[in-house]
């Protein structure tokens, strides 16, 4: 199995397929923090040079008076407190709110990513790695060997989960390393609000906390690689089925562009949670913004994509042992 | 004495959707042989070619390689057998080495050595670390060779293995299936199209047209009427009363005497002729018609 999973990859490096990836992810970021650092100078100029440490600190003070009067709601008091111990954050540690580290620059470029890019760099190795030796016709080679079929498929998936890996982890240190160079590479531990509960009643924020950016990273990159790994398998089983790579690369982008259009427009169409394309954005239930349609959760997106997840498996692995090669 | 058989097929059937398009096949490959498999395009050669490497499965029927049983211990089986399905398609973007070392890696205990090996038999070695894609045909199809030897197979299975080679190039494939027959003891299953192909090159010959076998013979019963020498002599008669002592004739008019082409004996007995004053005028050695018998046996489907 070692030796198979070695062929795959040594296949998958002379392709340079990680190299192109690792290319493009390298132009989006220098991109994004151009624009970011665009943004963060226009906030100044509106706001008059250095005085942000002033503003936080008028913001505190208001904050703290606030937080003295008797007539508050617990619910309304306790997320005072939280905003109040950012802020305070902010100012001891010498940190511009406005103005993000290289962290913070992460997290943002991790959390719009997860739906579309990140996918699309993963269904650029995983749309041909079974359909391409249909293509070359290697697969006559390959499976007139005297190894199992499953075998192969499995070293192919295996492999798979290696570049996802690699791809998700270039994506974070690239976004890191070059975005550090603008903004500074401080601020792992910048506080960040976490766990809210969307609920019938509306937003509760009985549970939410204050949380290290470095932890809150280490969850998106955790939510990140898990949809990466889904959208992987099921571009994967398509490449099964289809011997064609344009035709299963098509069929996933749609997938993946309608679940980003039908996030928008389905609210009313309840049964379209179960489509796997609107449940991608997983990271924006750490931050509480309301899910496209009622009564999706963290959970309940984690459990459609696992289903998802274990159907493609299944079907790859059946139909590729079980079918005809010509 | 009988040799072992290395590959037996029996009553080997596979029908796609309502239609049968393999129809019972049954036969034997033995060791050291070339067996030929001739047929129109069409015929299921392919097919059923494909289905004794293990990538299509058999409606019916049973393939053993070596004694076991493909479905059985389809590791053990593919473990003995060697092949080429139609193009060697190889990674282009690897080089020769890492193709083949790709294949070693599939096999079991196949390390460096036998791949410096098999390079030298296919005489890559000048180019094996060169991409593939700057390789001509004829190296891929070298290649090909080397990688179905890698692990030293008993029976080699190749799909048109001359498909696309210049005239050079098929000669010298057919010299190196023979030295693999011969002097390497393997079986060697060839399918071709191309009726002077096979007649060169194999020991034995199934004809197949439309799924089944219509006649399996060695070639030389095959053709009934073989290769003759047509001889024009001058004194006629004296001339062909010579020959008559020495061969039988079988046909002699137009001042032109028939007989049997024997590599060792027609030298012979042409300098038998010159010795005793007569002056041949013309050798004329005629190649044997497998094509009328092809045509009438599959009744009149067309070959190249």
């Amino acid at each position: 199995m070692n030796k198979l999973i070695q062929n795959e990859m040594m296949k998958l490096i002379a392709k340079k397929r990680l190299v192109v990836i690792a290319l493009i992810i390298g132009v989006l970021v220098v991109l994004f923090t151009y624009a970011q650092y665009k943004e963060v100078q226009r906030e100044r100029e509106k706001l008059g040079t250095n005085d942000w440490r002033t503003i936080l600190q008028q913001q505190i003070v208001d904050t703290t008076n606030r937080l003295s009067s008797n007539r508050l709601s617990d619910e309304w008091r306790q997320q005072l407190q939280i905003s109040l111990q950012q802020k305070q954050y902010y100012l001891d540690h010498d940190i511009n709110p406005a103005e993000p580290g290289a962290p913070t620059f992460m997290r943002i470029f991790l959390e719009n990513s997860i739906d579309l890019f990140i996918p699309l760099m993963v269904m650029v190795i995983a749309s041909d790695l079974v359909s391409s030796e249909h293509s070359m016709g290697t697969v006559k080679l390959l499976l007139t060997r005297p190894v199992k079929r499953w075998k192969v498929l499995m070293s192919k998936y295996i492999t798979l989960c290696l570049a996802i890996s690699l791809i998700v982890a270039i994506a974070g240190i690239l976004s890191f390393l070059i975005s550090g160079v603008v903004f500074g590479y401080k601020g792992w531990e910048a506080p960040i609000l976490t766990g809210f509960n969307v609920t019938d009643t509306g937003l509760n924020t009985t549970d939410v906390k204050l949380l290290s950016l470095w932890k809150f990273l280490l969850m998106d990159f955790g939510l990140v690689w898990f949809v990466a790994l889904v959208v992987g398998t099921l571009s994967f089983m398509l490449s099964v089925l289809i011997n064609s790579t344009a035709a299963g690369m098509g069929v996933m982008l749609a997938a993946l562009i309608s679940g980003a259009i039908l996030s928008n427009m389905v609210s009313s169409w309840e049964s379209a949670k179960y489509f796997f394309m609107v449940n991608l954005r997983l990271t924006d239930y750490m931050q509480g913004s309301p899910p496209p349609i009622e009564g999706m959760t963290l959970s309940f997106s984690l459990l459609v994509l696992f289903i998802w997840w274990a159907a493609a498996m299944a079907v790859s692995f059946i139909v590729f042992t079980k079918k005809d090669v010509y | 004495m009988e040799k072992d058989i290395t590959l037996a097929v029996k009553d080997l059937r596979k029908v796609i959707g309502r239609r049968e398009i393999i129809k019972g096949l049954t036969f034997d490959l033995r060791e050291g042989e070339v067996f030929g498999f001739l047929g129109p395009n069409g015929a299921g050669k392919t097919t059923t070619i494909r289905m004794l490497v293990g990538l299509i499965k058999p409606t019916s029927g049973s393939i053993e390689i070596c004694g076991t049983n493909i479905e059985e211990d389809f590791q053990k089986a593919l473990g003995c057998l060697g092949c080429i399905v139609e193009n060697p398609e190889l990674y282009p973007f690897l080089s020769g080495y890492n193709n083949l070392l790709h294949f070693a890696r599939m096999l079991p205990s196949v390390g460096d050595e036998r791949i410096k090996e098999v390079t030298k038999l296919v005489g890559l070695t000048e180019r094996i670390h060169d991409k593939v894609k700057t390789y001509s045909l004829g190296m891929r199809q070298r290649l090909g060779i080397a990688q179905a030897l890698l692990g030293s197979p008993k029976v080699l299975i190749l799909d048109e293995p001359t498909n696309g080679l210049d005239p050079a190039g098929i000669r010298e494939m057919r010299e190196f299936i023979r030295f693999l027959a011969e002097e390497e003891g393997l079986s060697v299953l060839v399918s071709s199209h191309l009726l002077s192909e096979i007649q060169l090159l194999c020991d034995r010959v199934a004809i197949i047209a439309k799924g089944s076998i219509i006649r399996t013979d060695t070639v030389e019963k095959l053709l009934s009427n073989r290769e003759r020498v047509a001889w024009r002599l001058s004194p006629f008669e004296k001339g062909r009363d010579l020959l008559a002592a020495l061969t039988p004739i079988e046909d002699a008019d137009n001042q032109i005497v028939l007989t049997e082409f024997n590599e060792q004996k027609t030298p012979e007995w042409n300098r038998m002729l010159v010795e005793a004053g007569v002056s041949v005028l013309e050798m004329n050695r005629k190649m044997p018609v497998l094509e009328d018998l092809f045509l009438e046996l599959t009744g009149g489907e067309t070959i190249e």
